[in-house]
């Protein structure tokens, strides 16, 4: 061997040592919170409310607060996320408009989460005087989670083959035709799969819901849109940091980070798998 | 049906235009939001200034020095130790690995990424800090170096995906023409693929930075939230974003303490936002290039 093939050996086994020590850390994060949370995981667990000072219970309404939240989030941010994603891909042409839009797409997806709190506060909460309630966190993710959906969706749009509107067009259908029947059949699962991973990342952040309607503790779920709400990430927080016996609550506080990680892996899970299974059909 | 057409076009047209009323809306938002602020607080003392202590019963000082300094210093650790290692696995994704190996490192960058940052920050409490103030022998973890790790650890998956997404669109002939010189893989990409994939490199280290200059949850968690200047990377550090996040709970709307949160909060978005166009403007020049 001679010293060329040594150095690259080396350097190989570098990039090979970067990529172990990734998944070093997928494991390691995965192992502490799985192993330390089980054991508080229970059915009454899962489906009671927090009891005596939230040092015993479960978290039942946290989850089904996220879960409403995280529905809005996908009502607000999913058909705008695809109507603009229709507009770039089918209706745009490249002039400096287009540009803009997507210059500002772009710089959507890197606001930080907190200034998109800031700007729930003032636009919501206070403008639009709905108060810190459910609404308000809702409309605050799915602003949050729009960039993402738009390129997701349009993602999907572009995998769809160019003949295919030319076919619609051409038999003397007009634009919009085209797009839905010829277009939107066929890209649909896959705006679906990239939005349900950017609902996943919604369902978990935390900075946006912080001053727009999560609330420290709730025995009862929410009636209505104008409540506060307890979620998952939040309850978490409370659990790790603001609870006035942290040490007691800790298994609690596993437990809870074990579900939300459960929770926004299998979200992410049921989209790649729905991802894989369309690629493999496409090459089919 | 003419007609019917043109609506629609015109609802998607609006439907499109809305993110660009939503960037200047929050930015807007902010500007007006933070403008009172200034009629008591001197802009350069709030730039300056190290000084924040919005609830002191003698006087209140708003300086945003020492989160400034905070946030830089969590950052600049969080990519030195994310820009090596994401570059590394990128390079290694790209260029050594067989196609069944990607298949399953992939998954596991996307799960990585999709950890939400309360979990990260709450294994900074629970798994990194002691195993810090072990290691330094402090009383406690919560420090500067805590949230560096944490959030090098959370800005890897940008990294490393979006690096993999420059390398491997770099052009095959490059790399045909270096290993036909007789050039090893190694030399290759190191000497051809990196240097050719260069600015979507930096692009992804800087929306990297971006992200962990904006993060919350963890650095709010994990670095103890001291609000003194810090003056090593074992002191305990507060950001500008665990300062919003602390405080803007506990004021009442409209007084001063409150618009000098939006200003942090202004301060925080031009940061980003000028990371964020700058990561733009390299990345649309080498695709030009490229073309």
């Amino acid at each position: 061997m001679n010293k060329k093939m040594i150095t690259e050996q080396l350097g190989f086994w570098t990039l090979r040592l970067c990529v172990g020590l990734v998944g070093l850390i997928l494991l390691l994060i995965l192992f502490d919170i799985v192993s330390k949370g089980i054991g508080t995981i229970s059915w009454r667990f899962l489906t009671q409310p927090p009891k005596n000072g939230m040092t015993e219970g479960g978290i039942f309404p946290a989850i089904v607060g996220t879960f409403f939240v995280t529905i809005l989030t996908a009502v607000l941010a999913v058909p705008l996320g695809m109507g603009c994603a229709i507009y770039l891909n089918e209706y745009a042409d490249d002039n400096i408009f287009t540009r803009i839009i997507r210059m500002s797409i772009r710089n959507l997806s890197g606001v930080p989460s907190i200034v998109y709190g800031l700007f729930g506060v003032v636009l919501f909460v206070q403008m639009m005087r709905i108060g810190t309630c459910l609404l308000a966190s809702g409309l605050t993710l799915g602003l949050m989670t729009l960039p993402w959906t738009i390129t997701a969706s349009e993602e999907a749009l572009k995998n769809v083959p160019q003949s295919y509107r030319d076919g619609a067009l051409a038999l003397g259908a007009t634009k919009w035709q085209a797009i839905k029947t010829n277009v939107l059949p066929y890209s649909i699962s896959g705006m679906l799969t990239g939005t349900i991973l950017g609902l996943a990342r919604a369902a978990g952040e935390t900075a946006p819901i912080l001053f727009t309607g999560a609330a420290f503790f709730l025995p009862f779920l929410p009636k209505s849109l104008f409540e506060q709400f307890m979620a998952l990430p939040y309850h978490l927080y409370i659990m790790a940091t603001q609870h006035h016996a942290i040490e007691t609550v800790r298994p609690i506080a596993y437990a809870t980070a074990l579900v939300l990680i459960v929770l926004i892996c299998s979200m992410n899970m049921f989209a790649v798998v729905l991802r894989y299974k369309l690629r493999k059909r496409k090459k089919e | 049906m003419k007609i019917k057409e043109k609506l629609i076009h015109g609802l998607f047209l609006f439907n499109g235009l809305l993110v660009v009323f939503i960037l200047i809306g929050i930015f807007s938002l902010l500007v007006f939001t933070a403008i009172p602020a200034f009629k008591e607080i001197n802009i350069k003392e709030f730039l300056f200034s190290s000084n924040w202590n919005p609830t002191s019963y003698v006087k209140e000082t708003y300086g945003i020095g020492a989160m400034l300094v905070s946030t830089i210093m969590v950052t600049a650790g969080a990519l030195l130790l994310a820009v090596p290692i994401g570059i590394g696995a990128a390079a290694y994704l790209s260029d050594v690995a067989s196609p069944k190996i990607r298949e399953i490192v992939k998954p596991i960058i996307e799960i990585l990424a999709g950890i939400p940052s309360v979990v990260i920050g709450f294994l900074g409490i629970v798994f990194v800090g002691p195993v810090i103030s072990k290691t330094f022998g402090l009383p406690n973890g919560l420090n500067a170096v805590n949230g560096s790790i944490l959030l090098g650890v959370m800005a890897l998956p940008t990294i490393i995906s979006l690096s993999e997404d420059a390398l491997s669109s770099v052009s095959k002939t490059y790399s045909d023409a270096s290993l036909a010189l007789g050039a090893t893989r190694w030399q290759t990409v190191i000497k051809v693929k990196i240097p050719a994939a260069l600015s979507g490199v930096i692009a992804a280290c800087m929306l990297g930075m971006g992200r962990a200059i904006g993060e919350t949850m963890t650095v709010l968690m994990a670095t103890g939230c001291a609000p003194a200047m810090p003056r090593s990377y074992l002191d305990s550090v507060r950001t500008m974003t665990s300062t919003i996040a602390i405080e803007l709970g506990e004021v009442p709307y409209y007084t001063t303490h409150y618009y000098a949160l939006f200003a942090v909060g202004l301060v925080l978005f031009i940061m980003t936002f000028c990371v964020n166009m700058t990561s733009d403007i390299i990345l649309h020049k080498y695709q030009g290039k490229r073309v």
